[in-house]
């Protein structure tokens, strides 16, 4: 009961976003360069918050997400413009197989830990990308003429998808097994939590949401090249959620809203626009080093308000 | 009820447990004793699956558990307190209990254990929504002992309940100990107290550079001089 009205209540709330953007960019008080930037943070967010299930809530430290976000990019192109099957389609496939990729690397490389675990997604990363860079089919180097395709109201629809399934997957009592992974992995496995089977889920979960996000980052921005996924990507996918809080989907969401809008706006300075990022995120991790939202949610900071006010 | 026969287990290339034979019967306590590094810890982490034997059997209520996977040897029945506590810190005392009964279905009877945790340890119900991470010692140790309860187990590991407690303490947890022991639960108790976990078992195995070395009656143990030299501190 409790939860199904956390459901409504946040579908009303994506519907109300939904219904204002897209009444601003009927009446062209948003134009194309704003549309774009909304696409651009919609994917940013579907990243984070898959990745947040991976590190945030499983705390298996993986920085390779940018190889299945490169996967999803590429099946779906390839769906596309070389299959000539409708986006959606290549959206559901890009999905799909970047699912399967993620439990091909998620199994072996999860038995690692820490630094070890990080290590070896990055290099599975780096090789789906350089495999991407030699095949010919896919334009290798030169990269992968993609149609624009992805619409406001995919990726929206992508990102309200990604967070519905990724936070019911955390509130259920799958999710708290990854939870009680992230807190201490021998207690869990005392308590008969099978958490290899748990990590591996997650894991799965995660590469799923960013192969759709690579589907609709590939048909956004009319060519793919191999270099758009290589690990600087996978890093600042990892910059959002860690500058959002380890562990708060809200803070991750915030985040890459935040970091897309900001680095949007800063190549209007092409020279100092790194510089000006960097400072931005040091003085961030300076004055809030667990992230802006810790390991709370946004629902947490009213709650702890209605208490105090009920006190009172 | 618990029957370990000749296990021998390694860590990489060192030999931990060496032909290691014990036994458990219902409705005792048994405690086995050592120094640090003895191997007692393994002996647990071998019985609760999360190590593996190398050799020999390891039997539960006419059913091999030797090598079997964690979450099957909970599911069967025994139940591990992990050495140094290990709660969930991030979580609250409730959470961290509702974990402990992560492979029941039954939701009544988790519940009722909920209650009866509680009953058993009043602080963790004063605390119920305080995350874990911040309660002391004592009580997290409390917190871990009631979450493992909460899997309803028959057989309960615990791994130096005492650890890094006030004697005080100490002695509050050996009394719910006892209580637990009461209702129905057989214990298997690893300590360095020796003392104390002689005063509270019924039988009693020292073991020594991953060897058995004696075994006997609780009684028998207090009185033999090797122990009292070794691990009471008495002449």
């Amino acid at each position: 009961m409790k939860k199904s009205k956390a459901f409504w209540g946040y579908l009303a709330f994506a519907l109300v976003i939904y219904a204002v953007v897209q009444g601003m960019l009927a009446s062209g008080m948003l134009d194309l360069y704003y549309q774009n930037m909304l696409i651009t943070i919609c994917i940013n967010v579907m990243l984070a918050v898959s990745l947040h299930i991976v590190i945030g809530v499983t705390g298996q430290f993986s920085i390779g997400h940018a190889g299945f976000m490169a996967v999803g990019a590429y099946i779906s192109a390839i769906c596309t413009m070389k299959l000539g099957l409708p986006f959606i389609v290549g959206i559901i496939l890009a999905g799909i197989v970047a699912a399967v990729a993620g439990l091909l690397v998620g199994v072996p490389s999860l038995r690692l830990k820490g630094d070890y675990l990080a290590i070896a997604t990055l290099g599975f990363a780096e090789i789906i990308r350089i495999v991407f860079l030699n095949v010919d089919y896919v334009g290798g180097a030169a990269g992968m003429v993609v149609n624009h395709a992805t619409t406001w109201t995919y990726a929206f629809v992508g990102v309200v998808i990604t967070i519905m399934v990724i936070s019911n997957f955390t509130n259920s009592r799958h999710g708290r097994g990854c939870l009680a992974i992230r807190e201490d992995e021998i207690a869990a496995d005392a308590m008969g939590i099978n958490t290899t089977y748990y990590k591996v889920v997650a894991f799965v979960i995660g590469s799923l949401f960013a192969g759709v996000a690579g589907a609709l980052y590939a048909h956004n921005f009319y060519i793919i090249q191999p270099t758009a996924f290589n690990f600087l990507k996978s890093f600042e996918i990892l910059i959002y959620i860690v500058l959002g809080g380890l562990g708060s989907l809200s803070g991750s969401v915030m985040a890459a809203i935040f970091l897309t809008a900001i680095s949007q706006y800063l190549q209007a300075f092409p020279e100092t626009r790194m510089i000006i990022y960097s400072v931005v995120l040091i003085i961030v991790m300076l004055y809030r080093p667990t992230g802006l939202m810790g390991t709370k949610e946004l629902k947490d900071l009213f709650k702890v308000k209605n208490r105090g006010g009920s006190e009172a | 009820m618990l029957q370990v026969n000749n296990i021998d287990v390694f860590y990489g290339n060192i030999h931990a447990l060496k032909n290691i034979s014990l036994e458990v019967n219902e409705g005792e306590i048994v405690t086995l004793i050592g120094a640090n590094g003895a191997g007692k810890t393994t002996l647990l982490k071998t019985l609760s699956g999360l190590l593996k034997p190398k050799q020999g059997t390891i039997t539960y209520k006419m059913q091999q558990i030797g090598g079997k996977p964690a979450q099957a040897i909970v599911k069967s029945g025994i139940s591990h307190v992990p050495e140094g506590r290990r709660v969930f810190a991030n979580m609250s005392v409730e959470e961290n209990l509702e974990l402990g009964a992560f492979l029941r279905k039954d939701r009544d009877g988790i519940k009722k254990d909920l209650d009866h945790v509680f009953e058993l340890f009043p602080r963790l119900k004063e605390r119920r929504k305080q995350l874990s991470g911040t309660l002391s010692g004592g009580e997290q140790q409390m917190l871990a002992m009631g979450r493992a309860i909460m899997a309803r187990p028959n057989l309960l590991l615990l791994d130096e309940p005492s650890m890094g407690l006030a004697p005080l303490i100490v002695q509050q947890i050996f009394e719910i100990i006892q209580t637990i022991n009461k209702e129905g639960t057989t214990i298997l108790l690893v300590e360095q107290n020796a003392h104390m976990a002689l005063s509270i078992a019924d039988r009693a195995y020292v073991i020594e550079t991953g060897k058995i070395v004696l075994s006997g009656t609780a009684k028998e143990l207090q009185e033999s001089e090797e122990v009292k030299a070794a691990y009471l501190g008495g002449v």
